[in-house]
């Protein structure tokens, strides 16, 4: 074991530190159908883990159980020092966990910088009245708020589009957009949902580097699902792979690439 | 040198004396963070001060050269006074050169230390790094990404500035004392010419160079410590080291750097500036925005615009002239000043505009007009890098479409019987750097630089420009063809970005089109044209009657003209690519390398004259990273109507 987890750190070159969440033994089914049986995993501090698998593996389905959208009906779940049968949303949110969604999540008549300012709402102290007379601490709490998000904007390249309500964006800008509201929360755990689903090459290869640039400059852990083979083995530290609600290899992603379960669910079986 | 800048006769005197004068103004500004940021003539003194410092103590000396990347930051300027400070000389690059191109630079100034603005400048320079052994120190603005790079030649810009600080507090004198020993004849910057043939050249221009061509322009228009400017296009061009760097320092205005190249102009629009530079390109993507802007404009409105913009050509442009202009128009004009000249000025964030300039490129009268009738006082100019853009300048009340005005006070202009123009004057460069044969070439005994333009003076005294004199040709029946003014003709339609006309030597002209994605995209949108990019979009035959619509329209203008009716377009090709610098079509300044797209077309430009109607190409195109891929078209060679002079006559 030991062994083992200096091999991940190795390979991975990068500090990446203790487990701060873990999946023990999850099993989640709606009525009679199955979305996850008995899966375990964790994730480490600074990492970039993966959940790939193919259409209909429960990858999204991980995704709610984490940040609580879903309760399992078996396994526990621990993070932020607390174990338990699931999570409770505002739990995952006030602890640090934010996503992006697959099918966006963004106010579309709203401008991007509003909208990001959105994404830190849970981080708003003032109360509401002193907010909307902007006086006193709550104009000193805006220009606080104002700035952090202002940076993210920077650090994502949409400086141009700061005034732009967000449905006159292109898709592509969109998911960026999102990838800024999560972060505007400053996330310990970023989880992202096919941050490339829907894009051109250019655009894959741009968002690949905020991911990584976002792990890097921020520390922030990273779990993403992604369709794109190619992406995920460039991105992860390591990957989980589910078939049908089961995982079927877990580790870097030359040992993912290597397993002939995953070989097999992906490119099928002889009969 | 007929005399020299007094007692600021260099850039660091002159930063001195502005730091004294008016220490507490505001010297630059930067948005950052969506807010503008400034910094004082006292604070930027104290920046380029610790900087100085910095390179001295790393080992810049006094005549060695050092590289400055990147877009316009404040760093990146007082790099450049901080060098100039302790005798060393700035070299400016492209931001957007692919690191192939940077090699011979580096190489043929040995340069040893680079300031760059980002880790995609630094990614270059390590590229390069094998090849260019004498780089011995990379320092960067912005530490993005740059966290894990361990290279023993990589630091920060902070820790720069920070052991010059050091510096300075042991040897407080140190910085003055450098600069006392500065003299206006030193080398002051070199920079390199964008080559439309060959090597480029290092053109090395001193203090009084600059110094005194800035000060004419200043002197000319008046420009004050109070003046607002947008530095905002490429540091490696004359033009914004002209405008941006050398005026500003010389006058003592206020420089603004916008936060990013999409947000020019945004950041325009706020800034307000009240003295103005624009290449005719930078021009002419502004108008495509309009045109298209006004097209989804509603019906009222597009009215409006029609009609006042067709006052506005008839009476706008003699309204700024001050010539006489009935009273009606005069009360018609002013109406159209409240409801759609002020406002559209305001759009284009022109509304404080009191002197504008375009240089760089030719530009079609009608887009030169267009400003002007809006009230825009843009003037042309005459120069390049080795004149310090200091030849002819359009003084006010004079301005034609046509011409560059006569020559600067100071400057001595001839047109050979050749027909290329020749001058002298105290903008005139040092040298080529390393390049005694060019030099010699281009800068004859008596100190005339040949400047390689084709012009004549006309009645006026105002200089007239041609072509190029290499490029001005004769269609086989001996008229004259000048390929530039077709292809800048054709230019001011909307839906065509760029063009390449053909002729010399033949019976007819021809040309090769890029259509306007943007432009021709949105028009492709409202009629339900589906497209998947620009080759797809080029290819559409819908697309080819709208640019053979533009063509005919322009063959009609050539037709009531006797000297330009021979050039009429017969035949035309839409490219199947945008013409791009990274693959050698277009000078870095996006000039079009006419020479070198007739050979590597050279099947294209075949089948416009043999008469085909199709022709198969096959083309590599060169990514941004760097990767080279291959494109093949089918493309389409299409006929334009042509008119003969009396049949315009009898239609007009």
């Amino acid at each position: 074991m030991n062994l083992d987890e200096a091999r991940v750190a190795d390979a991975v070159g990068r500090r990446t530190g203790d487990v701060v969440l873990a999946l023990d033994g999850i099993s989640l089914a709606f009525g009679g159908v199955k979305a996850l049986t008995d899966v375990s995993f964790d994730v480490r501090e600074h990492e970039v883990r993966a959940i790939i698998g193919p259409n209909g593996a429960g990858k999204s389905s991980m995704l709610n159980v984490i940040n609580g959208v879903y309760r399992p009906q078996g396994g526990s779940i621990t993070f932020a020092g607390r174990t338990g049968s699931h999570m409770e949303p505002h739990f995952a949110a006030s602890n640090g966990i934010a996503r992006t969604f697959q099918s966006l999540a963004l106010f579309k008549g709203m401008s991007v910088l509003d909208n990001m300012l959105a994404g830190r709402n849970l981080m708003m102290k003032s109360n509401i009245f002193l907010q909307a007379l902007r006086i006193g601490p709550a104009l000193r709490e805006e220009i606080a708020h104002r700035k952090r998000v202002e940076e993210i904007i920077d650090f994502l390249e949409i400086q141009h589009i700061r005034k732009t309500p967000v449905g006159r964006l292109p898709y592509g800008l969109q998911k960026r957009v999102d990838l800024g509201r999560a972060l505007a929360a400053e996330p310990r755990i970023l989880l992202l949902d096919e941050p490339m689903a829907g894009m051109n090459v250019e655009e894959k290869q741009d968002m690949s580097r905020f991911i990584l640039d976002v792990n890097d400059e921020f520390g922030t852990t990273i779990v993403l699902i992604e369709h794109d083979m190619g992406v995920v083995m460039d991105l992860s530290d390591r990957v989980v792979v589910l078939d049908y609600g089961r995982k079927i290899a877990d580790g870097t992603p030359d040992e993912v690439r290597a397993s002939q379960a995953v070989i097999d669910a992906y490119l099928g079986v002889k009969h | 040198m007929t005399e020299p800048g007094g007692t600021h006769d260099t850039f660091p005197k002159l930063l001195l004396h502005h730091a004294r004068v008016r220490g507490g103004g505001t010297a630059i500004r930067e948005k950052d963070l969506g807010i503008w940021q400034s910094w004082t003539w006292a604070q930027v003194r104290a920046q380029v001060e610790a900087l100085a410092g910095g390179l001295a103590k790393a080992g810049l000396q006094r005549g060695q050269h050092i590289a400055v990347i990147g877009a316009n930051r404040p760093r990146l300027y007082w790099t450049m006074i901080a060098a100039q400070s302790i005798g060393a000389i700035p070299v400016p690059f492209y931001e957007d050169a692919p690191a192939a191109e940077m090699i011979y630079v580096f190489q043929n100034a040995e340069i040893a230390f680079a300031v760059v603005e980002d880790q995609e400048q630094a990614d270059k320079l390590f590229e390069i790094l094998p090849e260019c052994p004498s780089l011995e120190h990379i320092w960067y603005d912005d530490p993005r990404g740059l966290r894990h790079y361990s290279q023993p030649q990589l630091a920060s810009y902070e820790s720069l500035a920070e052991s010059g600080s050091a510096r300075a507090r042991e040897n407080p004198r140190f910085f003055e004392d450098e600069i006392a020993q500065g003299r206006g004849c030193d080398p002051a910057i070199m920079m390199y010419t964008s080559g439309t043939t060959g090597m480029p050249k290092g053109v090395v221009l001193s203090h009084d160079n600059l110094i005194l061509s800035s000060r004419a322009y200043a002197q000319l228009e008046g420009l004050r410590d109070d003046d607002e400017v947008l530095a905002y296009l490429p540091m490696a061009w004359i033009g914004q080291n002209l405008f941006s760097y050398a005026q500003w320092m010389a006058v003592g205005f206020r420089i603004n750097c916008p936060e990013s190249g999409e947000t020019t102009l945004t950041d325009m629009r706020e800034i307000g500036p009240t003295y103005y530079f624009a290449p005719p390109r930078v021009l002419e993507a502004l108008l495509t925005q309009v045109t298209i802007r006004m097209e989804d404009a509603s019906w009222v409105k597009r009215r409006m615009f029609a009609h006042f913009m067709a006052l506005a050509r008839r009476v706008g442009a003699s309204i700024l002239d001050g010539s006489a202009v009935g009273f009606v128009d005069r009360l018609h004009y002013a109406l159209g000043d409240v409801l759609m000249y002020g406002p559209l000025r305001n759009a284009l964030g022109m509304t404080r505009v009191r002197v504008a300039y375009t240089a760089g490129e030719a530009i079609g009268p009608d887009l030169f007009v267009f400003y002007r009738s809006l009230g825009i006082n843009l003037k042309q100019l005459y120069g390049s890098t080795e004149t310090s853009v200091m030849v002819c300048v359009q003084p006010d009340g004079q301005v034609r479409p046509d011409t560059v005005g006569p020559p600067m006070k100071g400057v001595e202009v001839r047109v050979l019987d050749s027909g290329e123009i020749v001058l002298r004057g105290p903008g005139l460069f040092q040298s080529y750097y390393k390049n005694e044969a060019a030099t010699r070439e281009a800068k004859d005994a008596e100190g005339w630089f040949h400047t390689g333009d084709a012009g004549f003076f006309d009645e006026g005294g105002h200089l007239k420009i041609i072509d190029r004199a290499k490029d001005v040709g004769k269609l086989s029946d001996g008229t004259l063809f000048a390929p530039k003014y077709l292809e800048n003709k054709i230019k001011f339609f909307a839906h065509i970005k760029e063009a390449v006309a053909f002729g010399d030597g033949r019976a007819e002209a021809t040309l090769m089109v890029n259509i306007d994605v943007q432009a021709v995209g949105d028009w492709a949108e409202r009629r339900g044209i589906p497209y998947s990019g620009y080759t797809d979009l080029a290819a559409k035959p819908q697309v080819c009657d709208l640019v053979r619509e533009c063509i005919e329209q322009m063959n009609a203008q050539l037709a009531r003209d006797p000297k330009l009716a021979r050039s009429q377009i017969h035949r035309f090709v839409i490219l199947h690519k945008e013409l791009d610098a990274d693959d050698g079509e277009l000078t870095r300044t996006r000039k079009v390398r006419r020479g070198f797209i007739g050979e590597k077309y050279a099947s294209i430009v075949e089948a416009l004259y043999s008469g085909a109607t199709r022709c198969v190409m096959q083309a590599q195109v060169r990514f941004e990273d760097g990767r080279v891929g291959n494109v093949s078209a089918d493309l389409h060679v299409l006929s334009v109507k042509t008119f003969a002079p009396e049949t315009v006559k009898s239609a007009a």
